[in-house]
């Protein structure tokens, strides 16, 4: 294991940002740690990073006990959401940083802020400053800081959160490339469970300062452990006083066993998509998503009355706590 | 439009009321007799001496404050402790106490005959009123809060993400401190020190009453203009001010030629 978090627990004040953790993340993974804001997840990656100390619990990095250890000695690399580049120092001299510290010779450090910089594509771009670069550009820049001095493990703090929809799209493919060519144990922070299942292999999904489930993307998708998981990780309607995926409910135009009626309100066509809006006997409201095809060959109309189930096998089923 | 005008002649007016015209009669006056009898008065050797001892003020003081008000500044801003709104609260006490008052304050602690340590000091040979070292603490203590409150405002504003980055990537704190840290808050703290000297070498009343006066002595420059005004030197006193004058220009232009140009405005 690359990372070890034994029951950890830090409060501030009042508020518990994390209640006993415990977590492990496998060598040369690509984890992602998932939850609302205030949720604890920047609190832990900051433990593991030695930025903020526990109150309670261990953390041990490659099998070395680092929970007294200070930053500088876990050999960790930490990129911030706000990228917090050496603004007086050219890319070149960020990048080399943290060579600079450990008083490598000079062709060694050239040699490898050179590798770098082609590595994050921002060759051309070693004599500028970071105030003349662009958000996604000083971000990989900061990225290629952290990987300069070949840490054992690679933090991100909401990397994409401070950058426009499009570039954080493309950084985040890049990201995954990345990881798959120079395979350092990594786990990133993010709000967004997008973000999540896109890039990450492992999701560790964090609420209230505890961890509700660890999953593939997959495993959370269609066996969420409850009903914040499932909210959480994607769409959700409810039928018959249970959670379920909106493509998991089935339309009929004849009442069924185990089917409850339903007013159709409006149908929103997304293009492939086809979102229907629905009023159940009881009042609630409720939505079934399906495709185009399917509502074109059920003739689906506003104000039709149909009948709604859960389909053969639904993928996820959860009853919820409230 | 019209009001627009109105507000430049009105700033300008002031400026010039306050600061221009009398400036200008001192450098006026400073040469009314030519450059000959200004450049006489200013180097004799009563007055080599008192700006001899400025820079010996200002040498020591603004070293000392900056080192000083660098770790101040830290300890207020990153750090959590007791007393911490109290420090912040009494670096501003030399604004608030007149000069005159400082000076009599050190009388107090340091006077060799009623002195709190005075007696003991005098005792061990060590004079410090009517002499140099009172001179420069009494510099000290009027020129404190400036590197002070200049860097307490940019050490804010950097935050502390680029020293847990430094952190993260290997460095010790001292490392942190020189390598990321100072850099970032440079200018505040050029500014502190250029206020620091301005303020040490125009100090008068706080030196004034613990320097004892003594011509070619414990007289600095201020002290120097004033004695020379008093004995209707008008020459002497003029040219001297022109001589201080001359350094907090040549100190501003210091700062504004180690600025980088990105920066220079």
């Amino acid at each position: 294991m690359s990372i070890v978090v034994d029951s950890v627990s830090k409060r501030f004040g009042d508020y518990t940002a994390l209640d006993d953790v415990s977590l492990e993340v496998r060598d040369g993974s690509l984890t992602a740690l998932l939850g609302p804001s205030g949720g604890g997840k920047s609190t832990l990656l900051r433990v593991i990073a030695g930025l903020e100390t526990p109150d309670s619990g261990a953390v041990s990095i490659a099998g070395e006990d680092a929970t007294s250890k200070p930053p500088q000695r876990r050999n960790v690399g930490f990129v911030f959401q706000h990228y917090a580049a050496f603004k007086h120092m050219t890319v070149a001299k960020n990048v080399a940083f943290g060579l600079t510290i450990r008083k490598r010779q000079k062709d060694e450090i050239d040699a490898r802020v050179d590798e770098l910089l082609r590595l994050v594509h921002l060759d051309g771009f070693a004599h500028r400053y970071p105030s003349q670069l662009s958000g996604g550009q000083r971000q990989r820049m900061a990225l290629a800081r952290a990987l300069a001095v070949q840490p054992r493990v690679l933090l991100l703090d909401e990397p994409f959160g401070a950058l426009d929809a499009t570039v954080r799209k493309e950084l985040r493919a890049w990201l995954r490339r990345l990881h798959e060519q120079v395979h350092v144990t990594t786990v990133f922070v993010t709000h967004d469970q997008e973000e999540a299942m896109e890039v990450a292999e492992q999701i560790v999904v964090l609420n209230e300062g505890r961890i509700e489930q660890v999953g593939s993307p997959q495993q959370l998708y269609e066996n969420p452990a409850n009903d914040f998981v499932m909210g959480f990780i994607g769409p959700v309607s409810e039928l018959s006083g249970r959670w379920i995926r909106p493509h998991d409910v089935e339309i009929l135009r004849e009442p069924a066993d185990q089917a409850a009626a339903a007013m159709i309100d409006r149908i929103v066509h997304l293009g492939f998509e086809v979102r229907v809006e629905l009023s159940l006997g009881n009042g609630d409201k409720t939505w079934v998503q399906t495709t185009k095809a399917q509502a074109e060959e059920l003739e689906l109309s506003d104000g039709d009355i149909v009948w709604l189930r859960a389909s053969g096998v639904p993928v996820a089923l959860v009853q919820p706590s409230h | 439009m019209r009001s627009r005008y109105a507000l430049r002649f009105l700033a300008l007016g002031y400026l010039a009321l306050l600061l221009g015209i009398p400036v200008v009669l001192v450098f006026v006056n400073a040469f009314q007799d030519g450059v000959g009898a200004a450049w006489n008065a200013v180097t004799t050797p009563e007055a080599q001496h008192a700006f001899f001892l400025t820079l010996v003020m200002v040498g020591v003081a603004v070293p000392l404050n900056t080192v000083f008000g660098v770790l101040a500044a830290l300890a207020i801003v990153r750090q959590r402790f007791r007393g911490r709104a109290l420090l912040n609260a009494a670096i501003d006490l030399p604004f608030a106490v007149s000069p005159v008052v400082v000076g009599l304050a050190l009388l107090f602690v340091y006077g060799s005959r009623d002195g709190w340590v005075g007696d003991w000091l005098a005792a061990h040979g060590i004079r410090v009123i009517f002499s140099t070292p009172g001179m420069i603490l009494a510099t000290m203590f009027v020129s404190l809060p400036f590197v002070v409150r200049e860097t307490i405002p940019v050490l804010r504003e950097i935050g502390t993400e680029q020293e847990q980055a430094a952190a993260t990537l290997g460095a010790g704190p001292m490392q942190t401190f020189f390598r990321v840290t100072l850099p970032a808050i440079r200018w505040g703290v050029a500014y502190g020190v250029v206020l620091t000297t301005a303020r040490a070498l125009g100090e008068f009343g706080a030196v004034s009453v613990v320097s004892g006066r003594i011509s070619g002595e414990t007289q600095t420059a201020t002290l120097f203009v004033e004695d020379r005004f008093e004995h209707f030197n008008a020459t002497g006193a003029y040219a001297a001010s022109v001589v201080l004058a001359l350094l907090a220009l040549v100190t501003l232009l210091a700062m504004n030629a180690i600025k980088p140009k990105e920066s220079r405005t």
